[in-house]
């Protein structure tokens, strides 16, 4: 049956296809949606872990217990799990383990542009590079045998632009896999002795990998004109094929590690090769380290994702194309949505002038005007751990005017051993729960703290409260960012303190529990045009001639507005009211 | 090659949209590819969708690129603006949804909203459709159905049938909502510019 496939559905098929058992994860664009179609299939354990480090610990318990297991992330969630990750390349695996792993090339919904390819290759371990959704659904079982055959993790990596794209899928059967047996072997007990001897290993494996690239059918070469050859991957391959269709191309599939003497082979042959891949020069510095002159990269560049139209000027002189921005017209950057429990947080926060560490979820948006609350953001838990080493650097005194903002699924990610380290190391300093009860930015995810798995079935919950005093923390203050008042008394009292405080902002998400929904208007015979109600940056306020305008159809009656106002101009429409 | 790029508003449900024009694609022999944005700019940012079809070679990149789009959906009337540099020039249709969503920077005095954004448009485009989509969906029984009406706009300029689209409506909404998205897109199919 051939149906139109999202390269995360797809890659979630073929793991499901390759009878995968248990599939851990933390969620993160543009990865999300794999862990979230694990879930469907009834025949695999699936579930939200706190942070990808858990995820893929989790994952190679499986593998080793005999179970094909996988664990997907973005890019930076390697990072998380770079620790794990490097010394499973050493331990090898019993059954398949598969890390997919998602660049953001463009940064759509990132931080930074890192490429995955490098860290494969830091941990000796293969990368599959697929370039649509059928790839993702063949690699990803492919992944699997390489990574039993071999005695290894292998990553699969994928691009926004190959996650986030429909193409046709062709599906296949399940397949039933008995369970590996269990031996309790040595090489799974990573200390000096056996690591030394397991060292020898990868190094003996990657050279096997990589003999054995020349004569994968994923890496290929399609032959064409000769004048001009290409190297390339993923995504880029797919523009190559538009912008240069008379070039001969090798494609590589596996990304890591190279084939040798295909590469060779292939550049005697052509007269001119260039290396055309996302991201960093992976490939292009790998072959020139073999001796064979190409370029790519000089004419690229390391920043912002490929197209068509990119390539076909900087490789066969066609038109530079036109700037994408349309000149002098307002952008549009998201912001925070009607109702948003953050929108009160960073009110409070902006007016009291605060010194801001912020960290990675929607609350980051409290960086944008009109609230500019946010000074910092940086990685999972960084808030924490920066307000502390700004403490630590300037003083008491400067502890009073900073605070730290995480959110409830960040906090639990990464923000508990920063916040342990505040108690440790006696820490003066305020750290701010936003807690929505959801993983919000990433598309609504359950997590340890609202209750719920990943199947939206009742689940132990965390008491964040208990949590904070269990951990030697006195002053743990519970306020809903709607009570303005009281969140400015708190925020106030807690700061000026001599001792570590916990503030959690507690409201849902406004996207989960509605609100009453009442539109809100603004009476031209009380505004006097002030502009306060503009300061907390809602997307249903407009300023018009004179005063503002409630757009209906955005607002969802939260209320906040006719708290700023001064004059009580801001109001619920009553029935029968015109707006 | 068919490009298409449907641009609009985070939240503005575009997905619909491109799925149904996915459907018609395979079910006609086409190759296929769609592009999606998930994550950030979905809280109210701009998002853009693009769809590329072929029925005679394989479809490899799926961007639509600059002045590569046969057409244009625009959800809103900024984000038509916006879409523009990807509308071929000679031959391109706009079909815009006459909404005006104001972007934070206008909300906060820091830009100003371009009044003759419409105008620009036309100027530049070869064939530009401003439909009250909201306003024809809310008459078929809900507003949410917008999309379904600026389809019905489109088919004019696809090589699919009436039926075909009526078929590709049938397979991608619930049951419930067939009729009201139905009446929806005969409400675009019949709209006169």
């Amino acid at each position: 049956m051939k149906q139109l496939m999202l390269g995360n559905e797809a890659i979630a098929r073929g793991a499901y296809e390759a009878g995968v058992r248990v599939s851990s994860a933390y969620p993160g664009t543009p990865s999300t949606e794999i862990n979230e179609n694990m879930s469907q299939y009834e025949e695999v354990y699936s579930e939200w872990a706190p942070n990808e480090k858990v995820a893929v610990e989790v994952a190679l318990g499986a593998s080793v217990a005999g179970a094909r297991a996988m664990s997907a992330m973005k890019h930076v969630g390697l990072n998380v799990a770079a620790d794990p990750y490097f010394t499973a390349s050493y331990t090898g695996v019993n059954a398949g383990l598969v890390l997919v792993v998602a660049d953001d090339p463009g940064m759509h919904s990132s931080q930074n542009e890192q490429d995955t390819r490098m860290l494969a290759a830091a941990a000796h371990t293969p990368v599959l590079d697929p370039s649509n959704s059928q790839e993702c659904k063949d690699y990803m079982k492919l992944a699997f045998e390489l990574s039993e055959e071999y005695d290894t993790p292998v990553i699969l990596r994928v691009t926004t632009r190959i996650a986030h794209a429909r193409t046709i899928v062709e599906l296949g059967e399940r397949v039933d896999l008995p369970l590996r047996e269990y031996k309790k072997e040595r090489k799974f007990v990573a200390m000096p002795a056996t690591a030394i001897m397991r060292h020898r290993y990868v190094e003996e494996r990657e050279k096997r990998l990589s003999e054995a690239a020349n004569t994968m059918d994923i890496n290929r070469v399609e032959w064409a004109d000769k004048e001009i050859g290409v190297i390339t991957s993923g995504a880029a391959y797919n523009y190559v094929k538009d912008a240069l269709p008379n070039a001969s191309v090798l494609k590589l599939g596996l990304a890591y590690p190279l084939p040798e003497a295909l590469i060779k082979d292939f550049a005697k042959e052509v007269k001119t090769l260039y290396v055309i891949e996302d991201m960093e020069p992976f490939y292009e510095n790998a072959i020139k380290a073999m001796g064979i002159p190409c370029s790519g990269k000089d004419k690229t560049g390391i920043q912002g994702e490929l197209f068509s139209r990119k390539i076909a000027a900087k490789f066969a002189g066609a038109p530079e194309p036109g700037p994408m921005q349309t000149p002098d017209i307002p952008i549009r950057p998201p912001v925070l949505c009607p109702g948003c429990p953050h929108r009160g947080l960073f009110y409070v926060l902006s007016k009291r002038k605060l010194t801001v560490c912020s960290d990675i979820g929607c609350y980051t948006l409290g960086a944008l005007p009109p609230l500019n609350a946010v000074d910092t953001c940086v990685c999972m838990g960084a808030s924490v751990s920066m307000a502390h080493g700004m403490e630590k650097a300037l003083g008491k005194e400067s502890a009073k005017k900073t605070v730290a903002v995480i959110g409830d699924s960040t906090f639990t990610h990464s923000g508990i051993t920063g916040l342990l380290n505040m108690v440790y190391n006696s820490s003066i300093g305020t750290l701010i729960i936003a807690d929505n009860d959801i993983t919000g930015m990433t598309g609504h995810q359950n997590n340890p703290t609202n209750g719920r798995d990943i199947h939206g079935n009742p689940a132990p919950k965390l008491d964040l409260e208990a949590f904070c005093k269990a951990m030697g923390i006195k002053h743990v203050v519970v306020v809903d960012p709607f009570d303005l008042k009281e969140l400015e008394r708190v925020v106030k009292e807690e700061t000026s303190r001599d001792e570590l405080s916990v503030i959690i902002s507690r409201r849902p998400c406004a996207l989960i529990v509605k609100q009453p929904g009442i539109p809100y208007f603004s009476d031209p015979e009380l505004c006097r045009d002030c502009g306060m109600c503009l300061k907390i940056g809602c997307p249903a306020i407009k300023k018009v001639e004179g005063g503002v305008f409630v757009d209906a159809t955005l607002c969802v009656g939260c209320g906040l507005c006719a708290k700023v106002c001064p004059f009580g101009a801001l109001g619920p429409v009553k029935k029968g009211e015109a707006i | 090659m068919i490009g298409i790029v449907i641009a609009g508003v985070g939240g503005q449900g575009t997905l619909l949209a491109s799925k149904i024009l996915g459907t018609l694609a395979i079910e006609h022999g086409y190759d296929v590819r769609v592009s999606e944005v998930h994550g950030m700019s979905q809280r109210g940012g701009s998002v853009i969708t693009y769809v590329r079809m072929s029925i005679d070679s394989p479809v490899y990149s799926t961007l639509v690129e600059q002045e590569q789009a046969d057409a244009v959906l625009a959800f809103e009337k900024l984000e038509a603006l916006r879409a523009l540099p990807y509308l071929k020039p000679e031959t391109g249709t706009m079909i815009v949804n006459t909404q005006e969503i104001l972007p934070m920077p206008v909300i906060t005095g820091s830009a100003k909203y371009p009044e003759d954004a419409l105008e620009t448009v036309k100027a530049k485009a070869a064939k530009v459709v401003e439909i009250d989509a909201i306003g024809l969906a809310e008459k078929s029984g809900t507003s949410r159905a917008a999309n379904v009406v600026m389809l019905g706009v489109l088919a004019h300029s696809l090589p699919f049938s009436h039926e075909d689209w009526m078929k590709a409506i049938e397979l991608n909404v619930k049951p419930k909502f067939i009729e009201v998205n139905k009446t929806a897109f005969e409400k675009g199919y019949a709209f006169k510019a």
